[in-house]
């Protein structure tokens, strides 16, 4: 597809104009807030702590005094950070591993292919303690840890998806044709693997923004001195029972822009699925017409069930 | 079948193998090593030799390794570098609180997930079914610490219905109060996994609906629901349990996080502690356990699904 009409009907789907526009949104307010807030976020003053929302003070203060929305609005940055460094990370992880599973020799790619399957099953959290235990917690920590969990999330799904496309007759066609392998890969398996990639990595950087404020809160994440949406509701989850109103805007920041990954991914699925284009109201959304459902993408679901759930057009 | 259950066990034992190795790996690539980190800046260099010996790590890495996989296969998860006890009493004893919570969480998110998944499919296109369809979306991108947070706030304090933190002293012995002190916790995993279960059942009903069972059960004078639920709901259930594994294991770690935020003396309440301690052997075996819940209730949930779906048995013979 023409790259000009990708990027139309991608912001013409409602989650897809709301993805960008959000991320735009907190991408900006990170690059900002790396010369100016409106206070110093750090800033305390213990006569006014626990202000109510004001003008001066559009979230109010926290327990010492300090600019909720400042806060908030300097932890944009750690959160982009995060979340691009662990996509990196996840892609490179997953890309070696899915070369390694579908390029090399029968026993290697076996083997490669049995350790994804093994590793899948591994929640990232627990890779995440287990590297908090040897190094102390940090924000590398959390990089790395989504980075391995997603890595072979996308290794696994990118690489059944190349196998899927390699199978099919118009593949064979082209082979047929003459065409080498390195034109197959490139005018076949990419367009084909990208889009599921797309989806695999903004998933990736959502469960990064959610694995950073968990690990925040727990006291292995973000250090004292960096701002951070999950040091922030840990702060100020000592006061809940006298303050509960003040928990909303780090966990509303949290929540908005892991949706608006999340809408990204979906909306990049459907606008590069063809079948999904025309009356992309239909039903085709939940099953496309091959039958093979794509099922809904939340941050706990990384793969689609590589069984049938859905009975199979049989060819 | 046979077949199958023996190549999946065959994947849970070497699942576990793997996961014994990087666990003790990952733990092994600790800067320093464990000795120094327990005597501290501190101990002399002749301290931490003798600490060193007494815990066995001047012998070579691969010797170290299977002693503790062996003692693993036996049951036996070492002790405890700070307090000497055996660690595996003190999992045991944690695993009273976590597998309650774990089990009450799911029950809650199956229980939001399913029946208005199928009610959001049945609504499509309808106000009611964009309202469930959306909410869901949200939900689903909540952090669990926030949803705690909030319903700490609604339901504890202020309409004080339900305990805001903490487990009773004496464990079960009151099962009323022990259950009482769950309900919130369970509820916030819940909320946060039925959002996505709900999404999930969502498609697969709808996918249901486009099939021609449902249509010929509708011309035949049923109504749509009615045909959802007579015909086409096994087959959504049957994908339901079919990711429930990966739903299982999204619920344990996010009890980690909940017990953390309502102080259950669970057992990831005890794996935060011990990584901050750096009790090394407690933090391994608390993993390994924790890992081993994950693999095996996914082996259970795959042998329960192939039973499920007589289209999968069919394959065998």
């Amino acid at each position: 597809m023409r790259r000009g009409a990708f990027v139309r009907d991608l912001l013409g789907r409602p989650q897809g104009a709301f993805g960008v526009g959000w991320l735009a949104v907190v991408v900006a307010c990170a690059v900002v807030s790396r010369f100016w807030t409106p206070l110093d976020p750090f800033d305390t003053d213990p006569y006014s702590a626990w202000l109510t929302p004001s003008p001066a003070h559009p979230f109010g203060t926290d327990s010492v005094g300090r600019d909720i929305f400042s806060y908030v609005f300097a932890a944009t940055g750690t959160t982009v950070v995060v979340a691009v460094a662990s996509g990196v990370v996840a892609t490179v992880v997953g890309v070696g591993l899915a070369a390694l599973g579908s390029l090399t020799a029968r026993w290697v790619r076996e083997s490669v292919a049995v350790l994804i399957d093994v590793l899948v099953a591994f929640p990232t959290l627990l890779i995440a303690m287990a590297l908090a235990a040897a190094f102390g917690g940090s924000l590398t920590v959390v990089v790395v840890a989504v980075g391995i969990g997603y890595g072979v999330s996308i290794a696994r799904v990118s690489r059944s998806e190349i196998r899927r496309v390699a199978r099919t007759d118009y593949v064979l066609a082209a082979r047929a044709n003459g065409l080498g392998t390195g034109a197959v890969l490139r005018r076949h398996l990419l367009p084909n693997v990208a889009p599921v990639f797309v989806v695999q990595l903004s998933l990736s950087m959502a469960t990064s923004v959610l694995a950073e404020a968990g690990l925040s809160f727990l006291g292995y994440g973000a250090p004292a001195d960096t701002a951070s949406w999950g040091r922030l509701l840990s702060d100020l989850q000592k006061f809940i029972g006298i303050h509960p109103g003040s928990v909303v805007w780090p966990g509303l920041a949290i929540t908005l822009t892991v949706l608006a990954l999340n809408l990204l991914g979906d909306a990049v699925r459907d606008a590069s699925d063809p079948r999904l284009r025309s009356g992309r109201a239909g039903r085709g959304a939940a099953a496309g017409p091959t039958g093979r459902p794509t099922g809904p993408t939340g941050p706990v679901t990384p793969a689609a069930p590589s069984r049938p759930v859905a009975p199979e057009v049989v060819s | 079948m046979t077949r199958f259950v023996a190549g999946r066990l065959l994947l849970f034992v070497g699942g576990l193998a793997v996961a014994s190795v990087l666990i003790f790996a990952t733990l092994r690539l600790l800067p320093g090593d464990v000795a120094q980190a327990i005597a501290g800046t501190t101990g002399s260099p002749g301290q931490v030799a003798a600490l060193r010996q007494q815990l066995g790590l001047d012998r070579p890495v691969v010797v170290q390794y299977l002693d503790w996989a062996g003692g693993l296969l036996r049951l036996d998860l070492g002790e405890s570098l700070v307090t000497g006890t055996p660690v595996v009493d003190e999992v045991l004893d944690k695993l009273a609180v976590t597998l309650p919570l774990a089990g009450l969480s799911l029950v809650f998110g199956l229980l939001i997930g399913i029946p208005l998944g199928v009610t959001s499919a049945l609504r499509r296109g309808r106000a009611s079914g964009v309202v469930l369809g959306t909410g869901a979306q949200l939900l689903a991108a909540v952090p669990v610490v926030w949803a705690g947070m909030l319903l700490i706030g609604v339901f504890a304090v202020t309409l004080r219905l339900l305990p805001t933190q903490g487990f009773p002293a004496d464990g079960w012995s009151d099962p009323g109060r022990a259950l009482r002190s769950l309900v919130l916790p369970a509820l916030t995993i819940g909320i946060v996994e039925g959002a996505v279960l709900l999404r999930f059942t969502r498609s697969a009903a709808l996918g249901a609906l486009d099939q021609d069972y449902v249509r010929t059960a509708a011309a035949n004078g049923m109504t749509r629901s009615r045909a959802l639920v007579r015909h086409g709901l096994p087959n959504v259930l049957l994908s339901v349990v079919s990711i429930l594994g990966l739903q299982v294991a999204g619920l344990v770690v996010s009890a980690v996080i909940v017990e953390q935020l309502f102080t259950l003396p669970g057992l990831g309440r005890m794996l935060v502690t011990d990584v901050g301690r750096r009790d090394l052997t407690k933090v391994q075996g608390e993993l390994m356990t924790l890992t081993t819940l994950v693999l095996a209730i996914g082996l259970v949930i795959d042998v329960v699904h192939r039973r499920l779906d007589p289209r999968l048995r069919e394959d065998d013979r």
